[in-house]
């Protein structure tokens, strides 16, 4: 439900980029998607879609995503789990003292740009 | 078709934010102006729970509220009437959270002459907020018992950012599966140093313990 405010954080950090580097036409933005960010892909491509194409320097540009997978560790046995799959609680101890690794990332990775602007 | 260069960025979406949060948060405590982000689900009761603690405390602290609500000023409306404080309403445009910039318009539209203490009644939703550093010196949230007990395992992350977690509505509880004390351990889980309190903002049960511990929380602040 909060993609829309995430893609005009996107919009404004791409735009930023893209004066830094005298760049005026963008044609693919990069993202790490943590698997627990609480991000909805397929929300955050539509809202992408319908901001994007407001923008003359992102008009047409695809927003294309990385899924991070989330992994906890667990401070007990100092092993590394699958988040999703086990939830807090660490699956060869039982210990609930764990915290997550990574997965919750919401990052620009790169940005396109077409070789000739 | 062209050729496609890569310029690498890795960057967080939050980042911008976090600066705006931590300038705006080092700006309000030269200005002695103590920032609460109170933030709940939509119905928890944050506006009746602010004007019962707001009347309780503002012979003793100089406090102003400020509303953001995706639409409507009936928020910072009932606040003024209710209790005389200054109060105004901000509209986030259809956004589900206010982040930082939108804390400091805000602000920027207050009196803060003689303000010890500003609460921000956030959106209300348990997910996106918790995401958006406000600039706020410390955030609070209200749970009230018809949401259900399990709400920390649900929602972990709005649970690890809140110093104050208030369990609003009890005088229901017996109509609920609603346990306090397995309430209270799973909020622990998320964050071993959140307070609770739980209370009725109808009947003013309990709203004492919130308004002490706001008062000692400003005052705690300003010693800092």
């Amino acid at each position: 439900m909060h993609e829309l405010g995430i893609v005009f954080y996107i919009i404004r950090d791409v735009k930023q980029a893209a004066a830094e580097h005298g760049v005026s036409k963008v044609s693919g933005v990069v993202m790490d998607i943590g698997e627990v960010s609480t991000i909805v892909p397929e929300y955050l491509t539509d809202c992408w879609r319908w901001a994007a194409d407001k923008e003359e320097l992102l008009k047409g540009s695809e927003l294309k995503i990385n899924i991070i997978p989330a992994v906890t560790y667990c401070d007990e046995c100092k092993s590394e789990y699958e988040t999703v799959r086990h939830g807090r609680k660490c699956p060869r101890c039982g210990s609930e003292r764990t915290w997550l690794l990574r997965g919750n990332e919401v990052e620009i990775k790169s940005i396109e740009v077409p070789e000739t602007y | 078709m062209d050729n496609i260069k890569v310029i690498e960025i890795k960057k967080s979406v939050f980042e911008d934010n976090e600066i705006d949060a931590e300038n705006l948060r080092k700006e309000l405590k030269a200005k002695g102006v103590y920032l609460l982000n109170l933030m709940s689900s939509p119905g928890a009761g944050k506006t009746t729970t602010l004007i019962r603690t707001i009347n309780l405390i503002k012979d003793k602290l100089r406090v102003a509220v400020m509303e953001a609500d995706i639409d409507s000023d009936v928020d910072a409306v009932k606040i003024k009437e209710a209790t005389g404080i200054q109060s105004i309403q901000l509209h986030t445009g259809g956004m589900c959270h206010l982040d930082a910039e939108m804390t400091r318009q805000g602000i920027d539209n207050l009196d803060l002459a003689g303000v010890d203490l500003v609460i921000l009644e956030n959106v209300g939703n348990l997910v996106c907020p918790a995401e958006f550093d406000t600039g706020a010196a410390r955030n609070a949230m209200i749970l009230s018992v018809p949401e259900g007990d399990d709400k920390p395992l649900k929602y972990p992350l709005m649970f690890s950012v809140c110093d104050l977690v208030v369990i609003n509505k009890i005088d229901v509880q017996p109509y609920f599966d609603f346990d306090i004390e397995k309430c209270k351990s799973y909020i622990k889980m998320r964050n071993p140093n959140a307070e609770v309190i739980p209370i009725c903002a109808k009947t003013g049960q309990g709203v004492e313990a919130l308004a002490e511990w706001l008062i000692r929380q400003v005052k705690l602040w300003k010693n800092q």
